[in-house]
């Protein structure tokens, strides 16, 4: 291809109820063609019930030069997490 | 209906399906780029599974034993009876979707009423195959729009493949022997009433995508009747190969 088309994201849902996940990516010119290319190259064994496609440039990524600071600090803030409770044997999926 | 003239009627329907899908395949690898492979395979795989089911029925009328295989393989030139719009070649990307849209707007008009047969197999396989078929037109009528209302070389080569395809159409319509008695029976489906849904859906397509209609073309047919153009026996040596060089070989 002389010209390359654009690269998309394609989100899948695999089940009603369950949220999007991201499945991969994909070249194509524009929303209708990712959409259909998706459902060709993602879903044709039956992996989904619906499909969200966005263009890669939209997604702003962390950097990961930044990782130091924008996720060490949660580190040691254990309090944060509420494991110092005692659950009954009963209560599961916490 | 009598089975011999059954046998070739569903043979009318399949042979389209095996040698569509054959082009198709030819493809595998060769696409204009992943995404687009894939999706063309992917419409090749889905007109396998139909004639799959269409082969199996084929084969338990023929008895004796006979397998969908030997219905798909071992069959001379003259017995294969797909009309000739099927079998033209992948000249470039503009006749690939060509071709796939002026069959698939026929072949899902044809599946609509093939569902009401009275035969329950065909109505069986024609309800299991509406999907797929509505899918492949939505594909073929997209990329029509894509390439006729693009650049000025896309819409040239569209329009040039148009004009060198549609003298094939007309065959969709007209009836063999095989096809009037399924449609007494009704076994069969009424060919030249969908005419006018075609003319339409086509049109507007083409409209959308600035592209024309030949004007006064002279017609093409005889692929119902097994006489084929001069790109069949290519394609059917590609096809038959294993099974002629390994008989009975499968896998």
């Amino acid at each position: 291809m002389r010209k390359e088309w654009p690269l998309w994201e394609v989100f899948v849902r695999s089940k009603n109820g369950l949220e999007h996940r991201h499945f991969g990516s994909l070249h194509a010119a524009d929303a209708e063609m990712a959409l259909e290319n998706a459902r060709d190259v993602y879903t044709r064994r039956n992996e989904g019930v619906s499909i969200w496609v966005v263009e890669s440039k939209h997604i702003t990524a962390s950097n990961p030069a930044d990782n130091g600071e924008m996720f060490e600090p949660a580190q040691s803030k254990v309090y944060r997490h509420p494991t110092f409770y005692n659950l009954p044997d009963e209560v599961k999926h916490m | 209906m009598e089975q011999q003239h059954l046998y070739n009627y569903i043979l009318g329907i399949a042979d389209n399906n095996l040698i569509l899908g054959q082009r198709l395949g030819e493809l595998c690898g060769h696409g204009p780029n992943l995404e687009t492979d894939i999706a063309l395979t992917n419409i090749a795989l889905d007109l396998f599974g139909q004639v799959r089911s269409y082969y199996q029925y084929a084969a338990q009328i023929l008895g004796e034993g006979a397998t969908e295989d030997d219905v798909a393989f071992l069959r001379k030139e003259r017995e294969y009876r797909n009309v000739l719009l099927v079998e033209q070649p992948n000249t470039h990307f503009g006749y690939v979707i060509g071709r796939q849209f002026l069959f698939d707007v026929f072949h899902y008009l044809f599946i609509e009423q093939l569902q009401h047969s009275n035969d329950e197999t065909l109505s069986a396989i024609a309800k299991k195959a509406i999907k797929e078929v509505s899918y492949h037109k939505r594909f073929s009528g997209d990329w029509i729009k894509r390439l006729g209302d693009g650049t000025k070389e896309s819409q040239a080569k569209m329009q040039e493949a148009i004009d060198a395809l549609w003298p094939y159409t007309q065959e969709l319509f007209e009836m063999n022997a095989f096809e009037k008695e399924a449609l007494e029976n009704q076994v069969g489906v009424n060919l030249p009433e969908l005419k006018e849904a075609y003319d339409e859906q086509v049109g507007q397509v083409l409209q959308e995508a600035t592209l024309k209609i030949p004007e006064n073309p002279y017609f093409h047919k005889g692929g119902k009747e097994g006489i084929h153009t001069e790109h069949m026996g290519y394609l059917l040596s590609d096809l038959q190969y294993m099974q002629r060089t390994y008989p009975n070989m499968n896998w």
